[in-house]
């Protein structure tokens, strides 16, 4: 049952970061990014590591999407500016 | 084209490095030897009920001292190439949904914060994992009050006087107990109870309010150059 | 687990293939940030111990063949939090580089090319 749980996270992480290399526009690579790292922190708790499935749930998917929305909003910014 | 075929070499050569993982792959039956210790001699020893904050504030500690100081490092780094901002762009007003959910949810999210930080030797969750919360409950801040400013004087004062009194208690460890972050500086306590295991929860409470200055720090600084 | 050992050497090979193989800098971040995933998983699968719980000594493990290793746990939880500040480093790097030169493709950047 575990297994077939993990092989379906498994394949969704796959496709996702398919996606977040071949996706031509960046927002959507970066929230598939994200996607890779909220499935991970669901693997982690299957894997008996409750601190880690914390820890990468506030700042894999959580505060690293929003550091990188960050740069590629002022990248969009520097770009209209010139 | 000669590009690609390299990237390829460099990927078969990873996955050769790695098959060994895979094809000999013997699941562990046993803990290994340092772990055993870990297991058998943590609970008395340090008094914590989570072996893995054990590990990361004592046995490991020092190690955990040089993760703070890179994370120092690195935010460092940001704040000196991003440097002052321009303060040209006005930032939209935000919606009614954030302000009211932020006025709602950001005393929770801190609360939360401090309690995950508080009840590290006894729960999933600590130091970090609480600095953590602490930053994404001021970020939803950041992100509802559009013209408010966190004052970076105080986030340079909380995380230099938490770093300083980090050292300070690793210092304690070493005149007053068995050596350098030696947690038995103050009684052990009961076990399982939340003021026990000696210096822990007071040295995750430093690791927490450092880690939350820092990473707010960086936050700020990315959003101040918008 | 062995399942979770093969996903994290998937990541990893899709996220150096990614660093490899793109040419903007903000999906070279992201290709490191796959290949991050993928070593924390892998670091994680190795501790763990079929049929064993978290490394937390409550009422409910009394012994000490009841959990798993909890020393990976404490490697990769520093990992991650080191993992968001070179991430944040990375990308400012990457803001820098585009307000001096206007591109993010890596081949424009020929300063440093011999």
């Amino acid at each position: 049952m575990t297994n077939i749980f993990i092989g379906v996270l498994g394949v969704i992480m796959i496709a996702a970061a398919l996606i977040a290399i071949y996706q031509k526009s960046l927002l959507s690579a970066i929230v598939a990014a994200g996607v890779i790292s909220l499935l991970a922190s669901i693997i982690y708790i299957l894997l008996a590591a409750p601190d880690v499935a914390m820890t990468e749930a506030a700042i894999g998917s959580g505060l690293t999407t929003i550091v990188f929305l960050y740069a590629l909003n002022k990248i969009r910014k520097i770009k209209a500016d010139k | 084209m000669v590009k690609k075929l390299f990237s390829l070499i460099i990927l078969a050569l990873l996955v050769i490095m790695l098959l060994p993982l895979m094809t000999d792959f013997a699941p562990f039956a046993e803990l290994s030897r340092v772990a055993e210790k870990y297991v058998q001699k943590g609970p008395a020893e340090v008094g914590g009920q989570n072996l893995v904050t054990s590990v990361i504030v004592t046995y490991r500690g020092l190690d955990t001292l040089g993760e703070i100081a890179v994370l120092f490092i690195a935010t460092a780094g940001i704040g000196f190439l991003l440097g002052k901002s321009s303060g040209k762009h006005k930032r939209s007003e935000a919606s009614q949904l954030v302000n009211t959910g932020t006025a709602f949810l950001l005393p929770i999210i801190l609360l939360f914060g401090v309690f995950i930080f508080l009840h590290g030797h006894l729960t999933p969750g600590g130091g970090f994992q609480g600095g953590v919360v602490i930053a994404s409950g001021i970020l939803l801040f950041v992100l509802a009050n559009a013209d408010s400013q966190i004052s970076s004087n105080l986030l340079h004062w909380i995380e230099d006087l938490s770093g300083a009194f980090y050292v300070i208690i690793g210092l304690l460890g070493l005149i007053l107990a068995g050596g350098f972050l030696d947690n038995s500086i103050l009684p052990l306590g009961q076990f399982g109870k939340l003021i026990s295991a000696g210096a822990i929860p007071l040295i995750y409470t430093l690791i927490g309010l450092k880690v939350g200055a820092e990473l707010v720090g960086i936050l700020n600084n990315m959003q101040r150059s918008q | 687990m062995l399942l979770t050992i093969i996903l994290g050497i998937i990541l990893i090979v899709l996220g150096l293939w990614g660093m490899l193989s793109q040419k903007n800098i903000i999906k070279i971040i992201i290709g490191f940030s796959i290949m991050d995933t993928g070593i924390h998983l892998l670091i994680l699968s190795i501790g763990y111990i079929k049929d064993r719980t978290a490394p937390i000594m409550n009422q409910a493990v009394q012994s000490a063949g009841q959990v798993i290793d909890p020393v990976p746990s404490a490697l990769v939880l520093t990992a991650i939090v080191i993992g968001l500040a070179i991430t944040a480093l990375m990308l400012t790097y990457a803001v820098k580089l585009y307000e001096i030169k206007g591109s993010l493709e890596i081949s424009d950047f020929k300063e440093l090319k011999w």
